[in-house]
């Protein structure tokens, strides 16, 4: 505990770094990953390309992504850009699925009565399926938060100043307890992205909250069955 | 373009899969310590995750807690994990075999979420008459969780262990930061090489690995569907069942809880 004390200024910028660069992938992926899942939903044969693709570019390991893009995006090994890069690619890969499904759990009847009173296809979207897929992204996007998060330690690797500087240097100088206050830091940013999140989807759907607490009676209600 | 044109060059050559060279090389060799440790891994890990999955799936006892436990592995830091246990364990344990003990059970601990989570989300997505229809036959519970159960969950219980596999692949390269033996060998000595064919050739070698016992693996799931349960699984087959549409909007959101992939 004394060398979180000595090292406060350190382990304070390395943290602010490291949800610094998991910010952006996270927001990146949300807003690529939801007009993808609305394309995939429009036309069918889309869907397949669209999802199968998502998960081929979820199958590519961290570190060689990492080390392949700077000869893709001609930038430096050591350049941060290239694990925001990677990163929004796994966001998008993770969030994309997740966003199809959310938009065609909408149900049919929203839809069409939409249709009825006259919006347009744009309006439609804005006002009528994003906010009620809300609940399903939300709980996509919590998921795409906090593996985010723990992956960019892995960029440390590579030379990026972020908590997982303190697990390479800890492992280097055989000092257990920089890395745990690392992994305890990494924790703590992803527990505030959390509720951030929760937080910000309580203030943005109000209504969700009373028909969750339906939902879960009544799924409390099948547990009894089975 | 030109550096993965030679990338590919030094994955062809013959000379890097001559027996006996020097570490990282022969390809090959590395391929199957690779290969190696993900088995292993998967195998301790689903040993220990899928009776436990099975149990709470069946039980229904516990849900909160995988829903917890996955949640927050999510947010572990492989890198973390893996640089701790060499420490701890490189303290009772002879240095030569640190690595090695140190890397299998980070990536056992890894590999646990998704192959519970697999395994509880199958077995529970197994529609209750059918559970009930094989209770009023006279099987026992055992029966029911071996004859009915798994059977009909092995695409989810698959489709776990399928995820785990991509989180071992992954984690086991940057296990060669360690010292763990595989193909993290060849890109992190190209990085200390400063040797763009090695970073490169090794960083495609991966996942060229991932992509293909991802393939064998999503192949097998196929495999596993029943026939009767329609093609896409148990998905679909809760709108051949004859269910309410309430009932299978219900279903839904659990549905979300088999995305069960912790991408590191």
């Amino acid at each position: 505990m004394s060398w979180l004390v000595d090292n406060f200024g350190l382990v304070a910028k390395l943290t602010g770094n490291h949800a610094a660069l998991s910010i952006i992938p996270i927001i990146l992926g949300f807003a690529i990953a939801v007009p993808l899942g609305w394309i995939a939903n429009r036309w069918l044969a889309v869907r397949s390309v669209i999802i199968a693709g998502g998960s081929l570019l979820y199958t590519i390991p961290s570190l060689p992504l990492f080390v392949i893009l700077p000869y893709i995006l001609g930038t430096r090994i050591t350049d941060e850009r290239n694990i925001v890069v990677a990163l929004t690619i796994y966001a998008v890969a993770m969030m994309v699925r997740t966003a199809a499904d959310a938009l065609a759990a909408v149900p049919a009847d929203a839809v069409e009565a939409s249709i009825a009173i006259g919006h347009s296809r744009w309006t439609r979207f804005w006002l009528v399926e994003f906010p009620l897929s809300g609940p399903l992204l939300l709980a996509g996007l919590r998921v795409v938060s906090a593996s985010t998060i723990a992956l960019v330690s892995v960029g440390a690797i590579i030379g990026s100043a972020n908590l997982g500087y303190l697990f390479t240097n800890g492992k280097q100088r055989d000092f257990l307890t920089e890395i745990l206050i690392g992994i305890g830091a990494s924790f703590l940013i992803a527990l505030v992205f959390d509720i951030v999140l929760v937080v910000l989807g309580r203030i943005l759907m109000p209504w969700n909250l009373r028909k969750r607490s339906t939902a879960q009676r009544s799924s409390a209600n099948t547990g009894q069955g089975v | 373009m030109q550096f993965f044109l030679d990338a590919l060059r030094w994955l062809l050559d013959p000379a890097n899969y001559v027996a006996g060279a020097v570490s990282p090389l022969p390809i090959q060799d590395r391929i199957g310590e690779h290969l190696l440790y993900t088995f292993l891994a998967v195998a301790i890990a689903s040993i220990i995750a899928l009776p436990l999955g099975f149990y709470i799936g069946h039980t229904g006892r516990g849900r909160q807690f995988v829903i917890a436990f996955t949640g927050m592995m999510r947010a572990l830091p492989t890198l973390g994990l893996l640089m701790a246990l060499f420490l701890i364990v490189g303290a009772t344990v002879p240095f030569t075999q640190a690595a090695f003990v140190a890397s299998i059970i980070a990536l056992v601990i890894l590999a646990i979420p998704s192959i519970l989570a697999g395994g509880y989300a199958g077995v529970e997505s197994v529609d209750p008459q059918t559970v009930d229809s094989g209770r009023a036959m006279g099987m026992t519970e055992i029966q029911i969780l071996m004859r009915i159960e798994i059977p009909l969950s092995l695409p989810l219980i698959i489709a776990g262990i399928r995820s785990a596999v991509l989180q071992v692949i992954a984690t086991a390269v940057i296990a060669s930061y360690i010292s763990l033996g595989g193909l993290g060998t060849i890109i992190s000595s190209g990085i200390g090489l400063n040797d763009n064919d090695r970073i490169l050739g090794g960083a495609i070698l991966v996942t060229g690995v991932a992509l293909v016992v991802d393939g064998v693996l999503a192949l097998l799931q196929r495999l596993s569907i029943r026939r009767g349960s329609s093609e896409s699984g148990p998905n679909k087959k809760m709108s051949v069942a004859d269910h309410s549409d309430r009932r299978r909007w219900r279903n839904q959101p659990s549905m979300k809880g088999k995305h069960v992939q912790v991408k590191k």
